[in-house]
């Protein structure tokens, strides 16, 4: 039989899928085992033990200086400046998307200009940012808008501009105005695709996150982990790391989640 | 019968190609006229230019006597083969659009007992068109027929003084087609609509249809063949199919179809 033609059942594919994950957890053993039993104080593939050890203290004990769990702490200051950051992006794309996609003229003006935005790194704005914004929470918020946004508009605008014709043409014979269109027939639409392009922004968005905390930041994840570093303390920048995997993948899990809710008819109705 | 469309002169270009030149119709009102022609006669292009949507290179388009602005309106309602209706709304909402945009041209969105108004009237529309039953369905769940039957209560709603159908039947089973002839016969009648329909299937054009209209090239340069464009080259009447008591059983001339035939036996 053709490989092409070999489907897999869903509890198969459950056990395949977790196959490799558990294989290099396992490789991951070996080899941190190997180190220890030549050199009990290894710092650089700590055990399973050795991570807990460390961690307890960062998730249950109140730091002395600011009488703050870490752990916690950094978590609640990463995710709200992601969430912010999303959040205002989104807004954006919504607004900018929309407008651009439906109206030739406005697309024309404008088009060029979000390209030629989109195509500038980021990470190069940085310095602008802090030296603008100053070191706050402003300019890392700044930093994930700016760099997600260019894209997510591009994706939206193309997205309703490639709506067909004939659907636009027919909203005019029922008499729709440009802005009923746009609110009635493009934003509906584009809703679901909306969903797509924040899933696919939530790993560049990470990444400027990280960085701006790795930077200048006195508390989030990204702060931690480059602070720790200072001292190899790989016992606490692997489960930071799994962490922030761990709530990279809920984020995408809850956000298709909410589209198969949310947009029923974009996903066969219900069949 | 009153003209209510006229095209003057009409000369469709892209570029050196011109795909109709010297178009001149009158369409009457309460007319079935179902356009025909070889694939690349611009009979879609005709189509488009009645609806707003194409701009002709030049002549005009009066409706009702007065100048159409180059942009699709109200008053020409329009069925394409696919992409009709909306996707992202339920029949009955589909077919309430056109009600909901004249009422609440900023949020167009009813509420309360104009919401109820313009439910009622839809939900009388798509019983008409044999959707009362599939009131909540999304277009996906619906079969191309069906689909159909909704862009057509969608447009019938708004009362266009022309529907105009482009190959509206061409992806339907052979059966479900025939539905669709009763139906469209029967709504013509019933709503005294004026129908513009283009098609590729000879028989449908001239079962339906009150008046054939055939689109090809009159000249043909072996040498430049885009240099000369088509143009209704046979404008058949049918006998008037109003006051015919068998909906669809129309007989045809037989030199009428025959002439059709072989014109259409070249393209």
């Amino acid at each position: 039989m053709r490989w092409v033609n070999r489907h897999v059942r869903r509890s198969d594919r459950i056990l395949l899928g977790a196959a490799p994950i558990v294989l290099l957890l396992l490789v991951y053993l070996l080899m941190a085992a190997q180190r220890h039993a030549a050199n009990p104080f290894d710092k650089i593939l700590p055990l399973p033990g050795g991570m807990a050890q460390a961690m307890s203290a960062l998730l249950f004990e109140p730091d002395q200086l600011s009488g703050q769990v870490l752990f916690w702490a950094d978590t609640l200051a990463s995710l709200e400046r992601l969430g912010i950051g999303l959040g205002l992006a989104t807004l954006l794309t919504v607004i900018i998307g929309l407008v651009l996609g439906v109206l030739p003229p406005l697309r024309a003006t404008f088009g060029p200009l979000v390209t030629g935005i989109a195509v500038i790194p980021p990470i190069a704005l940085l310095p602008i940012l802090f030296i603008a914004l100053g070191l706050g929470e402003t300019a890392k918020i700044a930093l994930i808008v700016i760099g997600v946004t260019p894209v997510m508009v591009r994706d939206i605008t193309a997205y309703v501009a490639s709506l067909p014709r004939e659907q636009i043409a027919k909203a005019q014979t029922l008499g729709a105005s440009s802005w009923q269109i746009m609110i009635r027939v493009a934003l509906p639409q584009a809703m679901p695709r909306l969903i797509h392009a924040i899933r696919l922004a939530l790993g560049p968005a990470w990444v400027f996150l990280i960085s701006a905390e790795a930077i200048a930041s006195d508390v989030g994840l990204g702060y931690r982990i480059f602070l720790v570093r200072r001292y190899l303390a790989m016992d606490v920048i692997i489960p930071y790391v799994a962490w922030i995997a761990l709530l990279a993948v809920a984020m995408d899990v809850a956000l298709t989640a909410l589209d198969r809710k949310l947009f029923p008819w974009a996903h066969g109705a219900g069949h | 019968m009153s003209t209510i469309l006229s095209l003057r002169d009409i000369w469709v270009e892209y570029g050196d190609k011109i795909v109709l030149e010297r178009v001149n119709l009158e369409i009457e009102a309460g007319a079935f006229v179902s356009i025909i022609g070889p694939s690349g006669a611009g009979k879609s292009s005709l189509l488009r230019i009645v609806l707003g949507q194409e701009v002709p290179t030049r002549g005009r388009l009066l409706l009702d006597g007065e100048a159409l602005t180059p942009e699709c309106g109200p008053d020409r309602g329009v069925v394409f083969q696919r992409y009709s209706v909306f996707p992202h709304l339920s029949v009955l909402r589909n077919t309430m659009f056109g009600l909901e945009c004249e009422k609440a041209p900023l949020t167009a969105r009813l509420f309360g007992t104009a919401r109820r108004e313009a439910q009622e009237a839809a939900t009388e529309m798509l019983r008409a068109v044999g959707l009362g039953d599939a009131l909540h369905l999304y277009p996906a769940q619906m079969s191309g027929g069906m689909q159909q039957r909704l862009a057509i209560a969608q447009a019938l709603i708004k009362r266009p003084r022309i529907l105009l159908l482009d190959e509206p039947f061409g992806a339907l089973d052979p059966g479900i087609r025939a539905d669709m002839h009763t139906l469209i016969t029967r709504l013509w009648r019933d709503y005294a609509l004026t129908i513009i329909m283009v098609t590729h299937d000879i028989r449908e054009a001239f079962k339906l249809g009150t008046r054939v209209l055939a689109l090809d090239k009159r000249r043909h340069d072996p040498h430049a063949p885009h240099r000369f464009g088509a143009t209704a080259v046979y404008d058949l009447p049918l006998r008037n199919r109003q006051a015919d008591p068998e909906p669809g059983q129309v007989v045809v001339p037989p030199p009428a179809r025959e002439e059709a035939q072989e014109m259409m036996g070249h393209g």
